[in-house]
């Protein structure tokens, strides 16, 4: 069952075209990975999805509601949580109250229910130690956590992830697959947008490659990546 | 067998504990002011409590929401004037009076809401402004209440007023110097209900979301937190808060004029500085700042225009070595916070605890 769908959407500032006819459906339960060069228009892509930034033309539907008009509140309350490519944590709250707000209002539960979950949310992201800490002197790599804790804690349907694994030394990354990988498999769907390829293929299980806005191949991670137009265009090797 | 871990959310610290026990007793010894000081001095401390309830309305705007309004006077003269034609017109006790200026200042703030929010940063700013500057020139063609020149409150009105004749008998006082030990008992009223207001506001999950809203808008869209609302939701707030006291303020002096009621130097700049030198985003704040303020005015009273020079150079000074103000500056070398928000992760039965820095 398909539990987001866009339809035709396009995106355009002034004649720069960033989201170029996008048709996609990602499945409940799947593992989505959006690769392609800077500037392909993936960041805008999650924008759109999550309603930061209102669609051109088009329509996207999720969890069975046409949601292209709704708020961004809204949609996030519906069960689309995200994090951002530059982590934005609320830098004078600490890291424990960062999740407080995503469950309070993203999850719509009672503050006094929230405390337990966010607890153990910091325990699955490693930052439990840090729940104290203001979010502004977190280091990157606990930034990147927090991006990541902050959009479970609004209980997400759909959690799309912006570039999570940029920036880490391999064994941060190693250890933030870990935590993404048992994620999804705790039924959370998940399209992560990613560079760090051999991160994002193991954890995927279906690639869209984006280019100038549009789809340019989509399919099993394997097939994509052997694709020619895919090495050509996203790996720059001539074939 | 493993015992799994138990956790629980605290506020409270010692600090705030004893903070919270001198405040009461400080509230005690203010109410019983009237009985030991000079009139000159409960009218001192009149202006200190409604320059704090300005103070602490105009930081929960720009401290808590990101809304830096210089059009705070707007809200200030209009709840006065709205009072005077309550009482002058309407033939109200103005102590209930109050209570029309508090709501005449939200009914203004509904239809200015719709322009000014549709700016941001310095351009709100400047929104706020040009809406007090229209107010007040619109005020000033109301002739029934003194057009441009001003009016004064009926003689009777003020003493007739609530509480005035009781306070005659059991002082002794005259009429004007009961009024003024009224007008004081209601700002004091007036500001610790401010201050306990917004220090349960912040603590709610409003107040959290308030703060994601500050932190950064565009995230707390993604997690749920309606910024738009929060921030309306403030600035109505603040303008009951504001109108309420402006219309205190005029009560006690009996005698108004668009001019006076509608100063952006007496309502803006000055409440402007208090929460600056004391501690932006803070509630801890504006208390220090108006009383630094209180003693600058009275140490410079004789300085003329110097005076104003010397704020400004003392505002400068502060924002270039103590950004947060004095209580930012105090706080941030002790850790001590004496109206503490943050909400602090304690894990029970479990070595792992959090850090606390």
């Amino acid at each position: 069952m398909s539990l987001l769908r866009l339809d035709d959407v396009c995106k355009s500032y002034g004649t720069l075209k960033v989201t170029d006819h996008v048709t996609l459906e990602v499945a409940e339960g799947e593992a989505l990975g959006i690769i392609g060069p800077n500037g392909a228009g993936k960041s805008t892509l999650f924008d759109l999805i999550t309603g930061r930034v209102a669609v051109g033309s088009g329509t996207i539907a999720f969890a069975g509601a046409d949601v292209t008009t709704r708020p961004a509140t809204e949609r996030c309350r519906m069960g689309l949580g995200r994090s951002f490519q530059i982590p934005r944590p609320f830098g004078r709250l600490t890291v424990f109250e960062n999740l407080v707000v995503g469950a309070a209002f993203g999850a719509g539960r009672s503050e006094s229910d929230v405390t337990g979950r966010c607890a153990e949310i910091l325990r699955q992201t490693g930052l439990l130690e840090r729940a104290n800490t203001p979010a502004g002197q977190l280091p990157l790599l606990q930034r990147k956590r927090l991006e990541l804790a902050r959009a479970l804690a609004t209980d997400p349907k759909l959690l799309l992830l912006d570039e999570i694994a940029g920036g880490l030394t391999e064994s941060e990354c190693r250890s933030l697959v870990e935590t993404i990988r048992a994620i999804h498999a705790g039924g959370t769907t998940i399209v992560w947008i990613e560079h760090v390829l051999h991160a994002l293929t193991s954890v995927v299980d279906r690639l869209v490659v984006l280019d100038f806005g549009r789809i340019i191949a989509d399919g099993k991670p394997d097939a994509v990546m052997a694709s020619r137009e895919v090495r050509e265009i996203y790996l720059g090797i001539e074939v | 067998m493993p015992v799994s871990p138990r956790y629980r959310v605290t506020t409270q610290t010692t600090a705030s504990r004893v903070s919270l026990v001198i405040a009461l007793l400080l509230v005690v010894a203010a109410a019983a002011a009237p009985l030991f000081v000079s009139r000159g001095t409960v009218q001192d401390l009149f202006f200190i409590l409604t320059m704090l309830v300005l103070a602490q309305f105009w930081n929960l705007l720009a401290g808590y929401a990101g809304l830096v309004s210089v059009g705070q006077q707007a809200f200030v003269g209009f709840g006065a004037y709205a009072m005077f034609a309550a009482v002058s017109l309407a033939g109200l006790d103005p102590v209930v009076a109050i209570l029309v200026g508090g709501i005449a200042a939200v009914l203004l703030a509904i239809p200015t809401a719709f322009f000014v929010f549709r700016l941001e940063g310095a351009y709100f700013a400047i929104g706020t402004w040009v809406i007090a500057e229209v107010v007040r020139l619109v005020v000033a063609q109301w002739q029934t209440l003194g057009g441009g020149t001003g009016t004064s409150l009926p003689r009777s009105a003020t003493r007739d007023m609530i509480g005035v004749e009781q306070l005659k008998d059991w002082l002794g006082l005259k009429s004007s110097a009961a009024g003024d030990v009224v007008t004081y008992w209601l700002a004091l009223a007036l500001a610790v209900a401010t201050i306990a207001f917004i220090y349960r506001l912040l603590r709610s999950r409003r107040g959290l979301g308030l703060a994601a809203v500050r932190d950064d808008a565009s995230a707390a869209g993604a997690v749920g937190v309606d910024g738009n609302r929060m921030k309306h939701l403030v600035y109505l707030v603040a303008a009951f808060g504001t109108g309420l006291c402006g219309a205190l303020i005029y009560v006690q002096t009996a005698r108004i004029s668009p001019d006076a009621a509608f100063s952006v130097i007496d309502w803006t700049a000055y409440v402007i500085f208090i929460v600056v030198i004391g501690g932006i985003g803070t509630l801890e704040g504006p208390i220090i700042g108006v009383l630094v303020f209180f003693l600058l005015q009275n140490a410079l009273a004789d300085y003329g225009s110097w005076y104003l020079l010397v704020l400004g150079l003392i505002g400068i000074v502060v924002m270039l070595f103590a950004p947060r103000g004095i209580w930012g500056f105090i706080s941030d070398r002790t850790g001590i916070e004496l109206f503490p928000i943050r909400r602090r992760l304690v894990i029970d039965d479990d070595p792992q605890t959090p850090d606390t820095d």
